[in-house]
């Protein structure tokens, strides 16, 4: 069931009918803006009557509210709702006893080995580089981010990359599976295997033969700090990026702001039977905590792609449609994309833009 | 660079000393002595007379580079003489990889070299030669500067940054193993010793070069006890410069901030490999490796200056190459040496030829050859003298 404006008669565009009519997906809002930018989302999805509900966990390391019950009650009601929405977690620098923080603690009980960050400029917002359409790719789950380190004598710390020959087919087989199934063109490796011959040597390699398996699909690799110089000079020659732990860390955020910032790109996470949306650049923005200046142009672009995930297409496309309609206006703007305006008028804006859709 | 060392290191004995508070512990006293018993670099020999410099020309568009700059020094006038030196790994006694001995007798003579760019093969039988050179002579600091070049339009302007990365450890350990088959291990070796060298290092550099701040650049929330490591070592370091303004900055923040505003950044200090990255991604900024100069420092007062671009095996011979990479090198090298004079000449004709537009070569947009470039420059450089 829809409830339109007084001028829409559009009721063969109604979502798909579902028994229990609505999805639950749990919440983790973590820390900094995130609790900010959750509160912009579920403002939107109430305006637009969106069939999806919410169960929110407050889980955060450096608030001290984490614990492993806390953690546990998470994975549950993520294992059960199979979908999520998720802030940025912070992790403080000094650690108590464990290395993980819970961030990576979580991404490794549910296995999102994937990451999918889509860098799209935004139309009506120019930067220096317009019209970008990339897909970054990155293996989440092992590398650099394994968190095992020791000091072997005073002074001397030793911190283990780990890659496995598994792990990067499968993140291969993920990047060529995407972009066969989205019709790109080319899947490029991002590795440093001149100097790290035995790890990235084996992720290339991996790469390389599960290119073989895509004969449509162009292969290419290139080394990561010429990656990221060509991302700067001519960002159009790549397509979709698949790339171990840390340097998809530093392309995420980089490819992010080509476009305008961490508030602009959207991403999630994946496993085999899980996704949790998120931001592509995942910072926590906690300067900004209580000044209502963040943008949820991001927040709310993966919350679309959520509910196309969750097959509620009409209802997708009615927010992505909205959220750049009111950034081509370019009247309400955040402070990042050089506005002036709140977060609330933004997802007021937002709002607005929801309900006066014009008829097709 | 690096030479008022002593006076800093006497200046902060004599505050702990004054100070009455801590106390003088006796390895810094023996810096204190070492850095006055050597002396500053800088006055050794070059003030008067012809400075030898060790020249290793490299391979692909290496030797056309190194003629072209050696052209330019000759019609500036400079009092360097050049010796040529080739550096291709042998094998030494117990299998162990080496630069050939009159190489290493050379640089360790003359103290200051130019290199152009050397080979790095995928899965070859011998480590890089780049890697065996920083070996070798301890070459612990990678300075790269990232001036936008006036007459090189990119889309980021008034880009002037510096990047010291620390180019011994880190990543690069090169300790590598695979455990079972299918499973990897790299290890990041992180030392107090080597963070300290360099943290010191890049606030020397900021002091010597007037730079107002440093940042030191970690991922220390992930990898936190490494970059936990190198983040006390840049803090106290900063404790010892207070005239040095000191930030630090995750890794993912300083990409994200790099290429929406570059000019907020001033000195980055960080390992080696988050160096590698953002210092090829701040080159990317002002125009590609092709006129990025960069130095390295190492222990003993060595320093090798080079041009860090590919050997670029397609244009080698046809007189294509770009040599401003090398030129600029060259000229850091220069004012190393206290050699200002010249470093301006040679810097000034560099930049107003590319500004000129006429000759340019063709990675800058141009039709001209290597040769007409240089020629070019020196005709400025004669023209100014």
């Amino acid at each position: 069931m829809i409830i339109q404006g007084p001028h829409e008669t559009c009721f063969h565009l109604s979502p798909p009918a579902r028994a229990d009519a609505t999805f639950r997906v749990t919440m983790v809002p973590g820390d900094g803006v995130g609790p900010e930018l959750m509160t912009a989302v579920k403002e939107v999805f109430k305006a637009g009557d969106v069939p999806v509900e919410f169960e929110e966990f407050h889980l955060s390391e450096v608030q001290n509210m984490a614990s492993e019950e806390k953690l546990d009650q998470v994975l549950t009601s993520m294992k059960t709702n199979k979908v999520a929405m998720k802030g940025k977690i912070h992790t403080p620098m000094e650690f108590k006893g464990e290395l993980a923080s819970y961030e990576m603690r979580l991404r490794r009980k549910l296995d999102l080995f994937a990451n999918v960050v889509h860098v799209n400029s935004l139309p009506g917002y120019s930067t220096r580089h317009n019209n970008l359409d990339l897909v970054i790719i990155r293996e989440q789950t092992e590398g650099e981010y394994s968190s095992l380190e020791h000091e072997s004598v005073t002074g001397v710390i030793e911190c283990l990359k780990i890659i496995t020959r598994e792990k990067s087919r499968r993140i291969a087989k993920f990047a060529f599976d995407y972009a066969t199934k989205k019709g790109r063109n080319k899947v490029t490796a991002v590795h440093k295997a001149n100097i790290m011959k035995l790890a990235d040597g084996l992720f290339l390699q991996s790469c390389a033969e599960i290119a073989q398996l895509y004969p449509k699909i162009q292969y290419e690799n290139i080394i990561i700090d010429n990656c990221c110089m060509q991302l700067v000079q001519n960002p159009y020659q790549f397509d979709v990026l698949v790339m171990p732990n840390l340097y998809g860390n530093i392309i995420d955020n980089l490819a992010a702001g080509l476009v305008g910032g961490a508030g602009v790109v959207p991403g999630e996470s994946y496993s085999a039977e899980y996704a949790v949306f998120e931001t592509g650049a995942r910072h926590p923005f906690a300067q900004a905590v209580g000044r209502n200046i963040a943008n949820p142009t991001a927040m709310l672009l993966s919350a679309s792609n959520m509910l196309r995930h969750l097959n509620l297409e009409y209802h997708s496309n009615m927010v992505s449609d909205a959220v750049k309609r009111v950034i081509k206006q370019g009247k309400v703007r955040t402070r990042d994309l050089g506005g002036y305006s709140t977060t609330s008028d933004f997802v007021r804006a937002v709002v607005e833009n929801l309900r006066h859709r014009p008829a097709n | 660079m690096a030479g008022k060392a002593w006076r800093s290191a006497i200046l902060n004995l004599l505050r702990t000393w004054l100070s009455g508070k801590d106390k003088i512990k006796a390895q810094e006293v023996s810096w204190a002595v070492g850095a006055v018993k050597k002396g500053t670099p800088q006055a050794r020999t070059f003030t008067r007379g012809i400075q030898t410099v060790t020249l290793i020309p490299g391979d692909g568009i290496g030797p056309e580079i190194s003629t072209a700059v050696m052209k330019i020094f000759e019609a500036a006038e400079a009092p360097i003489q050049w010796e040529e030196r080739n550096v291709t790994a042998i094998q030494g006694p117990g299998g162990k990889w080496m630069i050939p001995p009159d190489a290493k007798e050379s640089m360790d003579r003359n103290k200051i070299g130019l290199k152009g760019p050397l080979k790095t093969p995928i899965a070859a039988g011998h480590p890089s030669m780049n890697l065996l050179l920083r070996k070798t002579f301890d070459l612990y600091a990678n300075v790269r500067p990232c001036v936008s070049i006036e007459g090189y339009k990119t889309p980021y302007s008034d880009v002037n940054l510096v990047t010291i990365r620390e180019n011994t450890e880190g990543e690069y350990s090169g300790i590598e193993h695979v455990i079972v088959d299918g499973v990897v291990q790299s290890i990041k070796l992180i030392t107090e010793q080597a963070s300290q060298r360099i943290a010191d290092y890049a606030f020397e550099y900021a002091r010597n070069n007037q730079r107002a701040s440093v940042t030191a650049v970690h991922k220390a929330n992930i990898m936190r006890m490494s970059d936990g490591l190198f983040l006390r070592k840049c803090r106290e370091a900063a404790e010892k410069h207070k005239d040095v303004k000191f930030t630090e900055m995750y890794l993912d923040t300083v990409c994200l901030n790099m290429v929406q505003d570059p000019t907020q950044f001033d000195v980055l200090v960080m390992p080696n490999l988050y160096g590698d990255i953002l210092s090829d991604l701040c080159a990317g900024l002002i125009g590609g490796l092709g006129v990025t100069p960069s130095g390295n420092i190492g222990a003993n007062g060595v320093a090798i200056f080079e041009s860090v671009h590919g050997t670029a095996p397609d244009i080698a011979g046809k007189d294509m190459a770009n040599p401003t990479a090398l030129l600029l090198s060259a000229v850091m090298m220069l004012r190393h040496m206290g050699l200002h004079g010249h470093a301006k000449k040679i810097e000034a004709a560099c930049f107003d030829t590319i500004r000129d537009e006429k000759v340019r070569t063709k990675d800058l947009g141009g039709n001209s050859k290597c040769s007409e470039f240089t020629e070019a420059i020196c005709q400025r450089v004669r023209d100014m003298q």
